[in-house]
């Protein structure tokens, strides 16, 4: 082995450093690990968390009473049947020790009185979700985060570390192998546990919510270490992402909070409202669950009455100046800087991959089926079945968080450091494969685009066999015949191109299993609509679980895990 | 399609600072990002920057300079003239735009020395 490899030593690797990774940093070292914790981008910036701009839901009862089972009864609704009732459970119920916590750490909720505000989102029975003002929950989630894991000496962070392969030996996780994006270099990092935490897939759609960094990493880590996935058909699609007038500095997702709080009224291009057409009803007020609200602009857009530019008008034309205001501040100054004035004109809206409901299989402690593998967050599946309730993300990034940091450091306790070169090698020599340019190169970029707009319109928001059958075939093909042939143009430093490689190769494993799984299941189910199947089968009520055997993806069906296992 | 100008500072530390134009379609009221984002998948591959969120002014790792003055490349408007982007003059050079801008107890040669 060469001595060109920079290597680390620690007790928990935390892979990922949004919400849920530095949660599990934090409590991995207050559980007394030393602990390293590595983000592709940097620290407590990349990731979901830092893009949420409002809801939290947590049954705390201080605008109404409330009971942590009640906000359990909802989670479960809105999956349709297939949550795993004991991440669900472990969601529900330890959510508001992690929301008190981090008002102890001053994130700031946002009060009425001397009681924290709680909204209504659509779903819930009762007040329940906690925010930060301005549209201010995800960068004051993530500045508090960030804060309290500088205070402890027992974390060392690092920036611009892209892990590639987990390194594993007798059923054991023993470490990981990374890339050293300025650098263009391997780093091997022994470790006794390891927690994956770098979010969901959403990247994989060509209209989506996410930053670049969610392309399904810690599935292909998983999958790859022999970890096993859940639920992977299920992508949730946001129904009311802006559309149209282009808008810059803003997240896509900004017009829930505006719901939230003033309710609007949504238009098909006749400006007429339409949710009632599909079973739901708005009244303009935000009531309708994601699922139904996605589908319904859709199939107003297929009958001809989309507007403009393909989605829905939001219109808050009657709300009137004050009461927008009141509720937004500064962030209705940041509109007019775009030329929007909401007394004036509607908006336009479409749906847009928002989460990924499935993900990495584990148990009540978050252990994924390798010995000393963890996971937390987005990356987790089960926990919201086949629709996730509007609030749980970030509920879910901290209580998984930190349940699977302080299972991890118990975990590294019990261990010697197995890791050993020799594991690593493959690991290694893809990077410096990848580091040498040569052969015939396939670029990134256009077979990236390819691989979105598949997803988008054979693996989105409307399904049939006939499209998912097509897709499969072309993201295999992809997999087989056009990732070998890429290779990275970049000389110098900032070696985005080998990383380039790397994401292409997780978001072709992850989109063959999300595929793989929505042909399986020959019904509709929440996220999951096949036009082919509109029927939700009582007989299909169960989960499909994924693992990978000599390199191919293998899918059984498993039951619902019940409450008790909790 | 409409095309506007993107003039861009290329090459490393070691190198001679050159310019290079490529021609970005324009649609109205894109961001300097949605231009560069362009070139790096459709024009040239090898332009290295910085960025992570797209769109939301959320992960700040886009600063560079946009014609001279220090902006983010998500929230600086493109006109229909063109603009010249370069690295931050203020940091270390890496490549391209990209500069040194990792916190210094977040880099890995700090945790090579620590372990």
């Amino acid at each position: 082995m060469s001595d060109d490899i920079a290597r680390l030593e620690t007790e928990v690797l935390v892979i990922g450093a949004g919400g849920a990774g530095m949660y599990a940093a934090i409590a991995a070292a207050r559980n007394g690990a030393r602990v390293l914790l590595l983000d592709k981008s940097l620290i407590g910036r990349g990731g979901a968390t830092v893009m949420a701009q409002m809801t939290v839901a947590v049954a705390l009862g201080e605008q109404e009473p409330d009971r942590w089972t009640d906000h359990l009864a909802d989670t479960l609704a809105a999956g349709r049947g297939l949550c795993d009732e004991m991440l669900a459970t472990l969601i529900c119920r330890d959510g508001p020790a992690r929301i008190r916590e981090l008002a102890d750490w001053n994130v700031g909720w946002t009060k009425e009185g001397n009681h924290l505000k709680q909204v209504t989102a659509p779903g819930h029975n009762v007040p329940r979700c906690v925010f930060v003002d301005f549209l201010n929950t995800g960068p004051a989630v993530t500045k508090t985060l960030r804060a309290q894991v500088a205070r402890s000496d027992a974390i060392t962070r690092i920036s611009g570390l892209s892990a590639t392969a987990l390194v594993t030996r007798d059923g054991r996780v023993t470490g990981a192998v990374a890339l050293d994006v300025e650098g263009g270099g391997p780093v091997t990092i022994a470790a006794r546990a390891v927690v994956l935490a770098t979010g969901g897939l959403t990247r994989l759609y060509r209209r989506n919510s996410a930053s670049c960094n969610m392309g399904g990493d810690a599935f292909a880590l998983a999958l790859d270490a022999g970890a096993a996935l859940v639920d992977m058909e299920f992508v949730q699609f946001f129904p009311i992402g802006h559309l149209a007038p282009r808008l810059v500095g803003m997240d896509p997702i900004m017009w829930d909070p505006f719901r939230y709080k003033l309710g609007g009224r949504l238009l098909n291009g006749n400006f007429e409202e339409f949710i009632d057409r599909y079973g739901g009803s708005d009244d303009g007020v935000y009531s309708a669950p994601r699922d139904l609200t996605a589908y319904a602009i859709v199939k107003e857009a297929e009958a001809g009455r989309a507007s403009p530019n393909g989605g829905a008008y939001l219109s808050f034309e009657h709300v009137g100046e004050a009461a927008l205001r009141d509720a937004f501040g500064p962030v209705i100054d940041r509109l007019a800087k775009n030329g929007i004035d909401l007394t004036q004109r509607p908006i336009e809206v479409a749906p847009i991959a928002h989460y990924h409901m499935g993900g990495i299989r584990v148990d009540e402690t978050m252990q994924t089926g390798v010995a000393g593998l963890f996971a937390a967050g987005e990356a987790v599946g089960g926990a919201s079945g086949a629709n996730r309730l509007s609030g749980n993300a970030i509920t879910e990034a901290l209580v998984f968080g930190e349940r699977a940091g302080r299972f991890a450091a118990r975990s590294a306790k019990t261990t010697t450091n197995g890791y050993q070169d020799a594991d690593a090698a493959t690991a290694i020599a893809d990077i410096h494969r990848l580091a040498e340019s040569g052969g015939d190169s396939v670029a990134f970029g256009p077979l990236f685009a390819e691989l979105q707009d598949l997803m988008w319109e054979k693996v989105g928001l409307l399904r049939n066999g006939d499209a998912l059958r097509q897709a499969l075939a072309r993201i295999r093909a992809m997999r087989s015949e056009d990732l070998p042939r890429m290779r990275p143009g970049d000389k110098g430093g900032f070696a985005l191109g080998v990383q380039e490689w790397f994401d292409l190769r997780a978001a072709l494993i992850s989109a063959e299993a999300i595929a793989l799984c929505a042909l399986a299941r020959t019904e509709s189910r929440g996220a999951h609509q096949r036009e082919d199947k509109p029927e939700t089968d009582p007989a299909q009520a169960h989960s499909q679980r994924l693992h990978l055997h000599d390199g191919a993806l293998v899918a059984e069906t498993i039951p619902i895990r019940v409450a008790a296992a909790a | 399609m409409k095309r506007v100008p993107i003039t861009v500072q290329r090459g490393g530390p070691d190198d001679p600072p050159r310019l290079e134009t490529y021609q970005a379609p324009y649609l109205e009221g894109m961001s300097v990002l949605d231009a560069l984002r362009w070139i790096r998948a459709e024009a040239d591959p090898t332009l290295a920057f910085r960025y992570s969120c797209v769109n939301a002014n959320a992960c700040k790792e886009c600063l560079l300079r946009v014609d001279g003055k220090t902006a983010y490349a998500c929230t600086a408007r493109l006109s229909e003239t063109g603009v010249t982007v370069q690295p931050l003059a203020n940091k270390t050079l890496i490549r391209d735009l990209v500069t040194d801008t990792v916190p210094p107890k977040e880099k890995l040669a700090a945790a090579l020395r620590r372990s």
